[in-house]
């Protein structure tokens, strides 16, 4: 058990620090997943996945595989996909999801062109896949960094993140906060991403986020033990994803990422708010 | 504006270029009970998104003076499936007062039990949305509404799927707001109801046919006016050029005696 499950973290430097960031990219991310998934945005946090690329391509090109250029590039990027989208959806008659489908999709054009035009396919593919083993100091600190901003502008903005899912219509009848609070929660949303696609790459970083969120819906029915119990599940895949992909000589990424879904359909089923729950709930009722 | 809660100076609403409602004047007085009544399109609902300033006005403008002003649309954006508890949505009612980072004070959680006692929902506390009826959701609404303590109150139709005990609950409560000094505007499509509990009312049909004492409001002839508009849009219309004179002559202020 010791052999399977502690030692190679013990054994391994690279192993240590591919848990550290990715405990720290499941403890934020995954309340992040959680908000996405309630304002029924689950499929956005993918088309912003793509939508940095070509932020990351930018600083890859110029600086190489440095984490600073690349985060600021796919940062920059992502913000302005986030912004563009949003004003669109604001200020004419288009809603959010279709603007950021455009707005997403010219941005991705863009990032496979500048990679195909300098990289070559190996480059293409570390952008796109990551490499959560070869995470250095500078890419840990800035998870870290990220997880640390995250925690604390939910603290902050978590009534009023609350309230723009739950009933935006009177959040805007109250307040003015609705519309920048979502822009806040988008910057998140791209943070998020940025930090972990030197860890999983720009298209499974969002796995991290989405599928503990979607699984954690089928075992709670308020926000706070939501965010809890995806936190949870993204940890525990985490370890178990890195584990699977040291004993079965699995890439990294989407062996976390595998995990996590297993964890989604075992909640599926099994969670208490699941279908097998619901299939065999006892036909007694109460009196009241 | 002592004693006047709003202030219509040719307020005109309305979406796409055509009009919802246009060419209001008038005011209403601080702690009127006013009843808006027109039929389906006559621009009711639009004239409290513009109080509200959820929608911005094509022409005019809407003066405002309250401290809190709490609106409850006909139709809410609310979304019954998000994971909360009816608790959790009352308490929505103390933004105004406790804002971002504001806790919850006892005394703030003892308002809320009062609240759902008057909407007769105790017990209801912890109680999953998605698992209340419609009539329940519209009581719930109603509590946090009571929880703004605010000193202008819209309530756009607000008896909707709402039983007849429940109804005279809650009109009695609105008759306390009134009491208080609160101005109350509410939308109703149920004449008698107006008639019995309202001092004061607007008739609109795109247009403002009739404001002042329910009485002189909603007379036969006013109803019949009211009834006769067009409802649709016309995309032939041409532009409308209102007279300022006319305008002027029509200006009408309603709960001049509370």
């Amino acid at each position: 058990m010791y052999e399977y499950l502690i030692e190679p973290f013990i054994r391994y430097g690279f192993m240590q620090r591919a848990l550290l960031g990715s405990l720290f990219l499941s403890a934020s991310c995954a309340p992040v997943g959680v908000f996405l998934m309630l304002r029924r945005m689950s499929l956005t946090g993918d088309a912003m996945s793509h939508a940095i690329l070509p932020g990351a391509a930018i600083g890859f090109l110029l600086f190489g595989l440095e984490i600073i250029p690349m985060t600021i590039g796919g940062l920059v990027v992502g913000l302005l996909v986030a912004l563009g989208s949003g004003v669109v959806s604001r200020l004419t008659i288009q809603k959010e999801d279709a603007s950021m489908a455009a707005f997403y999709l010219i941005s991705l054009a863009v990032g496979v062109l500048m990679v195909s035009w300098r990289g070559s396919s190996v480059d293409l593919m570390h952008v796109l896949f990551g490499s959560v083993l070869a995470l250095n100091n500078d890419a840990l600190i800035l998870i870290v960094s990220i997880a640390a901003v995250t925690f604390l502008a939910l603290a902050v903005f978590w009534r009023a993140l609350v309230a723009e899912c739950l009933d935006p219509l009177f959040l805007r009848s109250v307040s003015r906060i609705g519309a920048p609070a979502h822009f806040l929660f988008l910057t998140l949303v791209v943070l998020n991403l940025v930090g972990g696609f030197q860890a999983l790459g720009t298209l499974l970083s969002v796995g991290l986020m989405m599928l503990p969120a979607a699984a954690s819906r089928f075992w709670s029915n308020r926000v706070g033990p939501m965010c809890l119990i995806a936190v949870a599940i993204a940890a525990v895949s985490s370890l178990g994803g890195l584990l699977l992909s040291y004993h079965a000589s699995m890439p990294s990424g989407p062996a976390i990422i595998f995990t996590a879904g297993g964890f989604y359909i075992l909640s599926t089923l099994g969670g208490s708010r699941g279908v097998l729950r619901s299939a065999f709930a006892s036909s007694r009722h109460k009196t009241a | 504006m002592t004693g006047t809660s709003l202030h219509f100076e040719n307020l005109t609403l309305g979406y796409q270029g055509h009009p919802a409602v246009h060419h209001i004047h008038g005011e209403v007085a601080r702690g009127a009970l006013t009843a808006i009544v027109g039929a389906n399109g006559s621009g009711k609902s639009t004239l409290m998104k513009g109080i509200a300033s959820i929608l911005k006005p094509i022409e005019g403008r809407c003066r405002v003076s309250c401290n809190r002003l709490a609106y409850l649309p006909q139709q809410s954006e609310l979304d019954r499936s998000f994971p909360a508890r009816v608790i959790d949505l009352v308490s929505m009612g103390f933004w105004q007062r406790r804002g971002l980072l504001g806790r919850i004070t006892a005394q703030d959680r003892a308002e809320l039990a009062a609240a759902l006692k008057a909407v007769g929902l105790t017990g209801f506390e912890k109680r999953p949305l998605d698992s209340l009826s419609g009539g329940q959701m519209q009581r719930t609404l109603f509590a946090r509404t009571m929880l703004q303590d605010a000193d202008l109150i819209l309530l756009d139709e607000p008896f909707n799927a709402v039983d007849s005990r429940t109804v005279r609950d809650l009109i009695d409560l609105i008759k306390r707001w009134s009491v208080e000094g609160r101005t109350v505007l509410c939308v109703l499509h149920d004449l008698d109801l107006v008639r019995e509990h309202f001092p004061q009312a607007f008739l609109l049909a795109r247009s403002l046919v009739a404001a002042g004492p329910t009485a002189q409001v909603l007379t036969a002839k006013n109803l019949a006016l009211a009834r006769d508009f067009q409802e649709s849009w016309d995309e032939q219309a041409g532009l409308c050029v209102a007279n300022p004179a006319v305008a002027s002559a029509d200006n009408v202020r309603v709960g001049l005696h509370v």
